[in-house]
């Protein structure tokens, strides 16, 4: 179990709990129940919290509060913390297309993760993943955790753009691409699905904690997913409890 | 509703205004103006709130009428701009009656120029924003023959004034705090940087910015496999290759590249403005000193109306001079006493 979170500094009007320095699932757990428990208390000053995979980042404005005073709350807090328990409330099941045209950095990963390109996709789909956290882009999932030999690092140089609802890796975690920005991620599928619509009325559609298994397709099965705009990607969301 | 009209436009022209402050929750970063300093001048001397939209303005400008009369200023990047042909300086309340054109060109210093119509541009808002943000597909890059809605000037003949700029637009020393990640580079990595010479690449945009400079990279060892983290506008991110990126307004709300440090807002706008070439250097302050240089909106902007002062105009400034009544009043002296 992680122990003694650090309290950092993040900006002049924020200070970052980190729980832990390496991803784990216990990590992960302690930082969205403590999210959860930062959103659910009143503290003077504070304007925002927001979750990563292993920290929580508490938003104060410095015209009303200040950081010592913030510090101390938090340590307040930390005192009654505990990790939710709850499974997933819903999970997704979202088809992802796997051929060269699709998944152009596939086989390098898999070579990284010392696996074949076929045991590569059997183990992308065979596993449910969780939601660890949201961000970089509005509505992006960082979807955790992918066995340990898929720790591979991020490439070193940058993939200036990847198609919306890319299956990118790194660091034993996959993420549905909802950006047009620079990756250090590689590309080893495609899905047809808006992590993000804006037009709508509910325009995230993960929350953390959810759970989502990819199913693979053919190429010529993913066009015509992707041609067929009644449906999210063919995504079905089932939801748990 | 009045309009203005946007018959040419420069590539990165966008609505913009102080942003979405609450979302990073979600993965949405505040956006909202790549110097929002010049909101709030822009502000000041129009007397409008700071949260009202403008028109941003990335490295070229565009040309401009409207179909009702409004004060505007131009602040942020020094832009040639003028009238029908009449030169504008920025950083003066200015009007733009029906049937004139607006020409704005490229920016001499700086990067990021704004146009700020007195009663604001009055787009529809989306959750509570007029700002556009680009990576999260909110809004969109503006275009030759778009049409914005803009408040009626509610005060169109207030004394005109202008304000000095706050000098921010050919780069320097940028004053950095520790972040969660500092700890991570070696104390000689850190010294490196500090003492490095880095200009403002030519490779940047509402995002980032990347730095060039000569010699090692700033790297940690593990570096590509730290975990992915809470990021912030200002943080100094470095890539795989040793290269640091300074985190904008519309940058990502996680990231994974190791982070060196965090700009202070207070010289943000200097890192915005930094047109490419610009050099810059770094310093490190401590938490302590960095948490004294907040300023509350409300503060900066008082500060900014102080320093405000009425226009008087020159007459060398007025283009044509022989078209107004300069004498007007002026009688025989006998006109009462006539029949």
């Amino acid at each position: 179990m992680p122990t003694d979170p650090e309290l950092l500094p993040l900006g002049i009007d924020g200070i970052l709990v980190r729980f832990a320095q390496v991803l784990s699932e216990a990590a992960n757990a302690q930082a969205l129940a403590f999210k959860d428990q930062m959103q659910n208390v009143q503290i003077d000053g504070v304007t925002e919290v927001a979750s990563s995979l292993t920290s929580v980042r508490i938003g104060f404005d410095p015209a009303q509060t200040t950081r010592a005073a913030v510090m101390q709350a938090i340590r307040g807090q930390l005192g009654s913390a505990g990790a939710s328990t709850d499974g997933p409330r819903r999970i997704w099941r979202i088809p992802a297309a796997f051929g060269p045209d699709y998944a152009p950095q596939l086989a390098e990963a898999a070579t990284l993760a010392g696996i074949s390109r076929d045991r590569a996709i059997a183990e992308i789909t065979g596993q449910i993943t969780r939601v660890i956290a949201i961000g970089f882009a509005p509505g992006q999932p960082y979807l955790g955790m992918l066995p340990d030999h898929w720790d591979i690092p991020r490439q070193s140089n940058l993939t200036d753009h990847l198609p919306r609802g890319a299956l990118i890796c790194a660091v034993r975690q996959l993420i549905i691409w909802g950006a047009d920005a620079p990756t250090g991620w590689r590309h080893i599928g495609q899905t047809a699905f808006r992590v993000y619509l804006p037009e709508t009325g509910t325009p995230f559609a993960f929350e953390p904690g959810d759970a989502v298994q990819f199913t693979p397709v053919s190429d010529s099965a993913f066009q015509a997913i992707k041609a067929d705009s009644s449906t999210n990607g063919g995504a079905r969301c089932e939801v748990l409890r | 509703m009045p309009f203005l009209n946007i018959h040419s436009a420069g590539p990165g022209l966008t609505v913009q205004d102080l942003g979405r402050p609450g979302w990073k929750a979600q993965g949405l970063s505040t956006g909202g103006a790549a110097d929002r300093l010049a909101l709030f001048e822009a502000s000041a001397i129009l007397g409008g709130a700071p949260d009202q939209a403008v028109i941003e303005m990335m490295g070229f400008g565009g040309s401009f009428s409207c179909d009702a009369p409004t004060r505007f200023t131009l602040t942020g990047a020094q832009m040639q701009a003028d009238i029908d042909g009449v030169r504008l300086t920025p950083y003066k309340t200015q009007i733009l009656r029906p049937g004139e054109k607006l020409t704005i060109g490229g920016a001499k210093s700086g990067v990021y120029g704004y146009l700020a119509l007195a009663g604001g541009i009055t787009t529809p808002p989306i959750l509570q924003s007029r700002a556009t943000h680009l990576t999260a597909g909110i809004g969109k890059r503006l275009e030759s023959g778009d049409r914005l809605p803009f408040a009626t000037d509610p005060d169109l003949l207030s004394p005109p004034c202008k304000l000095t700029p706050q000098d921010r637009f050919g780069g320097g020393q940028i004053r950095v705090m520790p972040g969660p990640q500092t700890g991570f580079f070696a104390t000689d990595t850190l010294a490196d940087f500090t003492q490095t010479d880095f200009t403002r690449s030519a490779r940047g945009n509402r995002q980032g910015i990347r730095l060039d400079y000569d010699g090692n990279g700033f790297p940690i060892s593990g570096g590509l496999s730290i975990v992915s983290d809470l990021i912030v506008p200002g943080d100094i991110q470095m890539t795989g290759d040793g290269i640091p990126y300074v985190l904008l307004a519309e940058c990502q709300t996680i990231g994974g590249y190791p982070r060196i440090g965090s700009v202070i807002p207070a010289d943000l706008p200097t890192i915005a403005q930094a047109g490419p070439g610009a050099a810059l250097q770094f310093t490190f302050l401590s938490v302590e000193e960095a948490d004294v240089t907040a300023q509350s909106d409300h503060v900066l902007l008082a500060q900014l109306r102080s320093n405000c002062v009425p226009m008087i105009r020159d007459p060398h400034d007025i283009g044509d001079l022989l078209s107004y009544q300069l004498i007007s009043g002026v009688t025989s002296g006998d006109d009462l006493e006539r029949p």
